[in-house]
């Protein structure tokens, strides 16, 4: 895969059930932009990264990653899920985490490389958790878990990243060290796409926003996207905040 | 003569006669298999599921004896086709799964215990032996099954044990990251189902779904990683199943109750007295202070 490839989302629709969670996304991500998807409560902010690797069904439309669907090439993501789907009293390490992201590289009936604890190790470094690798996981505050799954993500030597909530009970020194992995990965050449729903001032630190509520309402650079007229349909009429409203 | 130490001998004296050396070698696997897999049950909160598969293998173990099969097998398809429609209605309608495990476990007991009374009075086998348990009572063919199971079930998991220790942990990372989570979880479901049908004749499978938890539980309490809590697990298991037999033995228990005793106490034990998760002796109580502070001085 060339690394400069681009995700095209064309006519994605999603329903569960009597539910339509996505109406006919359009949407291109091109690598080298942190790319922040935004929208209200139920606007299938996380549904569209689940549809689009093919974690759920989708209806209609298709997700390429260059020439080829980007459900077939799982290999080049790195999948955060939201802190809540995580079980923290599973039995399991910091080590043994990070040490997740190298599974897939690994292959089957193959242990762990030389090479693969050296990329786990660094990247706990990177997230300055190293001298955690050997706490249970239940052990560690929320934004110390947040940042060993970045780990894990590093590890992966992914080209697209996807990050779904990552800041939701976090401290301050975990959001800055993800805002600034997210920005070295993005200037690395890498597709990175963060699912956030807090408009505060921490929406500035992204390049690119996709605004959703159930469809596409707005996508492209930020100052273009964050219109009142397009957080009006996306939020209705029940927003308070329009401090970088242009 | 290490074998003249007195209060060895109610341990090693039963052990001459081959049928207790069949149950012993039985009990030890059954340990064994029990806590590595029920480990998976437990930190995946399947526990039900445990429960479902271990009463809907009656039916084919009635099916199989009756056409003359070998019975294990019979059980073992019950099992898998129990999971199988489970999933069936719990996709396929609004019905939750854990709802559906409930018809689907009930449909199934009623038809084992159905066919195997009426098969029972004229051959001998006898219902309750698959409901409580016997471990005294294996055959030489049993021993082999049980280690031809055992074989398969801990080389599986040794195999796969990165692949589904991602997937048990995070189902939705492993999957993004390119896993076939619909495989792994389906031979997840066959190591269960193969692991309740090897301990039919010890535990028996209404009892069976404790000896699945509790020695994983017990050594949950005790150490931090899902390698040590199936080691640690293991050893649980192990001493539970042959306290089970003795027991069975000296006292005429029903091996299944027996053994679901002993792992319960060692539950309660680890529960109370865990050093990190203890009620008595964990962090912040005044007994593991002092414990702590004094360990600290020795």
């Amino acid at each position: 895969m060339a690394p400069l490839a681009k995700i095209t989302v064309d006519h994605l629709s999603v329903r569960y059930r009597e539910v339509q969670a996505l109406r006919n996304i359009n949407l291109t991500l091109r690598p080298g932009k942190l790319i922040g998807i935004f929208g209200p409560n139920g606007a299938g902010k996380s549904t569209l990264i689940k549809a689009m690797l093919g974690l759920m069904p989708v209806t209609t439309g298709r997700v390429t990653y260059g020439p080829r669907p980007l459900a077939q090439q799982l290999a080049q993501v790195a999948y955060v899920p939201q802190r809540s789907q995580i079980d923290w009293t599973f039995p399991a390490t910091v080590w043994d985490v990070v040490m997740m992201g190298r599974v897939n590289k690994t292959g089957w009936l193959h242990r762990f490389s030389t090479v693969s604890r050296r990329l786990a190790q660094d990247a706990l470094e990177r997230v300055d958790m190293l001298e955690f690798r050997d706490r249970p996981i239940g052990a560690l505050s929320g934004g110390q878990q947040q940042r060993v799954f970045l780990a894990r993500a590093l590890a992966q030597e992914a080209t697209i990243f996807c990050f779904d909530e990552p800041f939701v009970g976090v401290d301050q020194k975990t959001e800055a060290v993800l805002f600034q992995i997210f920005r070295e990965l993005a200037a690395a050449g890498k597709i990175v796409m963060v699912v956030n729903h807090d408009l505060g001032e921490s929406i500035t630190n992204f390049d690119q926003l996709v605004l959703l509520n159930k469809e596409l309402i707005a996508a492209g650079p930020r100052e273009w996207v964050l219109t009142r007229d397009h957080m009006t349909q996306a939020y209705g009429g029940h927003i308070g905040f329009f401090g970088h409203v242009a | 003569m290490w074998l003249e130490v007195a209060w060895l001998n109610p341990l090693l004296a039963p052990l001459q006669y081959a049928f207790m050396q069949r149950s012993l070698a039985v009990a030890i696997m059954v340990g064994i298999i029990c806590s590595v897999v029920g480990s998976y049950l437990m930190v995946q909160r399947l526990a039900l599921l445990g429960d479902a598969i271990s009463h809907s293998v009656l039916p084919g173990l009635a099916i199989a004896f009756l056409l003359g099969f070998n019975i294990f097998i019979g059980a073992f398809i019950a099992g898998v086709i129990s999971t199988v429609m489970i999933g069936w209605i719990h996709t396929r309608s609004p019905i939750k799964e854990d709802a559906a495990m409930g018809i689907v476990f009930s449909a199934f007991f009623a038809l084992g215990i159905t066919l195997i009374t009426t098969i029972q009075r004229d051959n001998k086998i006898d219902l309750n032996h698959f409901l409580f348990g016997n471990i005294l009572g294996v055959t030489a063919l049993d021993v082999r099954d049980t280690a031809i199971i055992a074989a398969l079930v801990l080389l599986t998991v040794a195999l796969l044990y990165k692949e589904l220790l991602f997937y048990s942990f995070d189902p939705l990372g492993a999957q993004a990251s390119g896993l076939p989570v619909g495989w792994l979880n389906a031979g997840l479901m066959v190591l269960i189902a193969l692991t309740v049908v090897a301990s039919m004749k010890v535990v028996g499978v209404i009892l069976v779904l404790s000896l699945l938890i509790a020695p994983g539980a017990t050594a949950y309490l005790l150490v931090p990683r899902l390698h040590q809590v199936m080691a640690v697990g293991s050893g649980v298991g192990v001493l539970a199943s042959v306290s089970g037999m003795y027991l069975s033995y000296y006292l005429n228990w029903p091996s299944g109750p027996a053994i679901v005793l002993v792992v319960s106490m060692l539950f309660v034990l680890a529960f109370l007295l865990s050093p990190t998760h203890g009620v008595l002796t964990g962090p912040g109580t005044r007994v593991g202070h002092y414990l702590r502070t004094w360990l600290r001085r020795q």
